[in-house]
């Protein structure tokens, strides 16, 4: 794709081109995994403690834990995000802190609070969803096909 | 022991999304919408349970949770009603996600200010 967005240009445009290419500073590929890995491992540790502490003390199971667990976390995450350290982890952890479900809760409790001077219903209220909205529009579209083609499996095809 | 699981297989999530960031160059809306999609195809596969049962929080706090629970709800309500189920099931399991991200979102918008 980069090769034939190059033919297009002129010839100096791609002498800068491939100037770029050379300067363009390499992504430290495996320093930012180990990065992700201990703090993304590190949010899942502190979920299991609190899934825990709900499947011993309000008769969860390891399977409904989550739910609960899940909530307490984004409540977490909405005053980390409220005093600017989220983002601070962010920068530092990379997909770390944007994969476990903190992430999604950051995403939407920060379009919330940077969108709030446009007033609550047309700043906070249309912005909430603004980039967790495709998570949870892929996220329902491919569980309802998925369900819809499990669910079909089961009736008619007898197993 | 679990706990160390949590961890590993937790870490490892991560560790895939880091790589749809920096060697596919995906944005961070791709890559979370990819892991969503692959919770939800894993769990019609019936391997996100088993993942949960070892690994506990490691596979239940990653965002593919959320597509495993999305299908969960929706076989749940299917077994009952057929094919309806589906729809109006969908939410059963995961509401908590989400509402928890609508109230709090709107409760941290009210208690703090945009900075910058």
């Amino acid at each position: 794709m980069a090769d034939k967005k190059k033919k297009n240009l002129p010839p100096n445009a791609q002498d800068y081109q491939d100037s770029q290419d050379k300067r363009e500073v390499k992504r430290p590929i495996l320093k930012n995994c180990i990065k992700a890995f201990l703090v993304g491992g590190f949010i899942c540790f502190i979920g299991q403690l609190i899934s825990t502490f709900y499947i011993y003390y309000f008769d969860f199971t390891e399977q409904t834990a989550g739910n609960p667990t899940t909530a307490t976390l984004i409540f977490i995450t909405m005053l980390l995000t409220g005093f600017g350290v989220y983002d601070r982890i962010g920068q530092f952890a990379g997909a770390g802190s944007a994969v476990p479900v903190t992430g999604f809760g950051n995403a939407v409790i920060s379009a919330a609070i940077e969108h709030r001077t446009e007033g609550f219903v047309l700043g906070v209220g249309g912005n909430m969803f603004k980039l967790a909205g495709s998570v949870i529009l892929f996220g329902v579209f491919s569980a309802f096909v998925v369900a819809l083609i499990k669910t079909i499996i089961l009736t008619w095809g007898g197993l | 022991m679990i706990f160390f699981w949590a961890f590993v297989i937790g870490g490892f999530i991560c560790v895939i999304g880091q790589i749809m960031f920096d060697v596919f160059k995906l944005s961070p809306g791709h890559t979370l919408s990819i892991l969503v999609v692959s919770g939800a195809i894993l769990d019609g596969l019936g391997l996100y349970e088993p993942l949960i049962d070892f690994a506990g929080a490691g596979a239940t706090v990653p965002i593919t949770s959320f597509g495993n629970s999305l299908v969960h709800g929706a076989m749940q309500e299917a077994e009952k009603h057929g094919i309806i189920g589906v729809i109006t099931g969908m939410f059963e399991v995961t509401s908590s996600g989400i509402s928890a991200a609508i109230i709090f979102g709107f409760i941290g918008a009210l208690l703090f200010k945009p900075k910058g």
